[in-house]
């Protein structure tokens, strides 16, 4: 038993900090452990960050099949908690300034971060399902933290019932593959996959797993909550939901296609090319109309994932990996994104409005210029690394012999960068004032530099990370 | 033989009252046929051998679940003659997509057929020596106890959720402190007052 244990270290100390946590708060009152408590939280998730980097690896499923640790799942579960962190630093001046600073919410994403944890390593159908519900289930209630906000309880019901929905889908999808290959776990089913002829249920059963995937992944027939509950949201909550639970459904999802339907890829090769079609061209096309900037990174988000998408539509390691690298360079844009949309304030309350950007660059010319550098990275605007990492994928998926599919995305990537020129342009030429507050606290701008640096010198070499991702979809792909 | 005609009777009643769960025109009516529906399919559970699951449909299902709804039922007090009211509008409209679903489901199911190897995949063999009582709880605690500890998490983070989402603390409302009830004294409550002839205090 103790050599399972030493498998899931980091998990398990997260876990025993998180009710430690809880309960030691319910006692202490004093304000200043209170006002701390996010950044207490954040050191708690960087110590696991370093146990999940000391954890050993291990090519076999471990605890009875149902769990698994490799350089993939490490790969992962490390820009998680990283990225977490550092969002929970983010989010304490909103907290503090909205009266929502309450020690629940660290908790809160604390067990998301887990349930990601759980969903990455999984090595079993139900494990997956219930790391899935761990983590939507925190975010469905941080979703509706602002409960005296009617907008934020709403983002929280509807992604509450919509999610309720998928896990639905989900369930079905994995009785149907339990029913036609006798087992949940991802080795069994991949090895009954491979030396049997075509199954009507199993294949039936992997819609219903995908489409459920793509329900929490926002990617297009099932995007439609995405830019409501992005708006409704409070912000740092937005911020989130738009990189942390990305990266773990990414990873369950290459997983899931890799290790359990790996043998049938021509079946759900056109599944993805039409999600990833179709996400791109909605993610253009929907945020043309948007001024809510929230609802325009929402829309962005549904492109984005398109284009990641198109990675595993090429069914190929180089694909594979371009779709790690592409997950991995979205989050640190996003990053950036959400730094700089934290501090959009007028009169101290945070507004959503792009046009109140206009002129902005007058007051603060070092925000505005990072900022606009991310947005052309996100517009994939050469040499930025949001033009390489688009490259990686539209490269792998011409190799598998996808044309249209790449045509696409150069089309959709004309459009798309509309709309985030637009924003450059409010901000530097625009003729009215918008009047933003000029204040940004030093740890935010350092976030929204460094990350506008990090894409500038990922250009040169993709952040050094091009090596790891390799190891990473090797691992994957066995 | 015997089996069979329990098999029967147990479907009977369970078609027959999920028929007028649906039809039933008081909700509280609904309810109570749920649960006489939920009752014949714990008999099929009976029936073949699962009885575990029967028990837990009863405890779980006919225990919390229907007794829960009974009680939002008439809590709640909805007006489902409104919730009807748009019923002749949307029943073709319905039917036309249950239809869908049924072909569907027809279509997958017919040309099902359970491989041979997906017997020998089965993680647990089925030992028919042991009820299935004491089976479950033999590996649901060992081989499972990953699974078991998340569902733990997930409860745990139901409460904490409702938790937040509800509790209020009301600065107003005044509460009883037994401890300094106890520790006053007659110094800090009672003040004595000279009062003046013909003046007030």
């Amino acid at each position: 038993m103790s050599e399972n244990f030493k498998f899931i270290t980091p998990e398990l100390f997260l876990v025993v900090f998180n009710l430690c946590f809880l309960v030691a708060m319910l006692f202490v009152k004093s304000q200043a452990i209170l006002s701390n408590s996010n950044k207490i939280s954040a050191v708690a998730l960087l110590t696991t960050a370093l146990l999940v980097y000391s954890n050993p690896v291990d090519s076999d499923p471990i605890i009875n099949g149902f769990y698994t640790s490799n350089e993939f799942t490490a790969f992962f579960k490390i820009l998680i908690l990283l990225l977490s962190s550092v969002i929970l630093y983010l989010s304490d001046a909103y907290l503090k300034k909205n009266n929502l600073l309450k020690y629940e919410y660290p908790v809160l994403i604390n067990f998301s971060v887990f349930g990601m944890m759980i969903v990455i390593s999984s090595n079993d159908l139900m494990t997956l399902y219930l790391g899935i519900e761990i983590q939507s289930l925190s975010l469905y209630i941080i979703a509706a933290y602002r409960r005296d906000n009617l907008k934020s309880t709403e983002a929280g019901l509807k992604y509450f019932i919509l999610g309720a929905l998928s896990s639905g889908l989900l369930l079905y999808g994995i009785s149907l593959v339990y029913g036609s290959t006798g087992s949940t776990q991802f080795h069994i089913i991949y090895n009954s996959i491979m030396y049997t002829e075509r199954m009507l249920g199993l294949q039936i059963g992997m819609v219903f797993l995908l489409s459920a995937i793509a329900f929490k992944f926002a990617a297009f027939p099932f995007h439609m909550w995405t830019p409501d509950v992005y708006d409704g949201s409070p912000t740092p909550v937005t911020a989130f939901m738009a990189i942390v639970p990305k990266l773990a459904v990414g990873a369950m999802l290459a997983k899931v296609l890799f290790d359990v339907f790996g043998g049938i890829s021509d079946k759900w090769q056109m599944v993805l090319v039409f999600l990833s079609g179709g996400s791109m061209i909605i993610g253009a096309l929907g945020a043309i109309a948007q001024t809510n900037i929230k609802r325009l990174v929402g829309y962005s988000s549904i492109g984005h994932v398109g284009f990641a998408l198109m990675g595993l539509a090429a069914v190929s390691p180089e694909g594979l990996s371009g779709f790690i690298i592409y997950l991995f360079l979205y989050s640190i844009m996003m990053l950036g994104i959400f730094a700089f949309i934290l501090n959009m304030e007028k009169e101290g309350v945070l507004v959503a409005d792009i046009y109140l950007l206009a002129q902005y660059s007058e007051n603060r010319p070092g925000a505005s210029f990072a900022f606009s550098l991310l947005l052309f990275s996100l517009a994939g605007i050469p040499p930025l690394a949001g033009f390489i990492c688009k490259l990686y994928v539209m490269m792998a998926i011409i190799n598998s012999g996808l044309m249209y599919l790449a045509l696409v995305g150069a089309i959709v990537s004309v459009i798309g960068a509309f709309y985030y020129l637009r924003i450059v342009y409010i901000i530097y030429f625009s003729e009215s004032r918008g009047n933003l507050d000029a204040k940004i606290p030093a740890g935010h701008l350092l976030i929204l530099f460094l990350s506008s640096a990090a894409i500038v010198i990922g250009t040169y070499n993709l952040l050094g990370v091009e090596p790891l991702t390799r190891l990473a979809a090797e691992s994957l792909l066995y | 033989m015997i089996p069979l005609y329990f098999f029967y009777f147990f479907s009977f009643i369970a078609i027959l009252s999920s028929f007028f769960v649906i039809f039933a025109n008081n909700p509280v009516h609904s309810v109570l046929w749920l649960i006489l529906t939920f009752f014949s399919v714990a008999g099929f559970f009976i029936l073949v051998g699962a009885e575990f699951l029967a028990l837990l449909l009863m405890i779980v299902y006919v225990g919390a679940l229907a007794v829960l709804f009974l009680f939002v039922v008439m809590m709640l007090n909805i007006s489902f003659a409104g919730l009807r009211s748009g019923l002749a509008q949307f029943l073709p409209f319905g039917i036309l997509i249950g239809i869908v679903i049924f072909a569907e489901l027809i279509l997958a199911f017919v040309p099902w057929e359970f491989k041979e190897q997906a017997i020998n995949n089965r993680s647990v063999a089925i030992d028919t020596a042991e009820d299935n009582t004491v089976a479950l709880g033999k590996i649901v605690y060992t081989d499972y106890f990953l699974l078991f500890q998340c569902a733990g998490i997930i409860l745990l983070i139901a409460m904490i959720g409702s938790i937040v989402l509800t509790l209020r603390s009301r600065p107003d409302v005044k509460r009883q402190s037994i401890t300094s009830q106890i520790y006053r004294d007659p110094n800090t409550s009672i003040e004595v007052k000279d009062v003046k002839p013909g003046e007030g205090i």
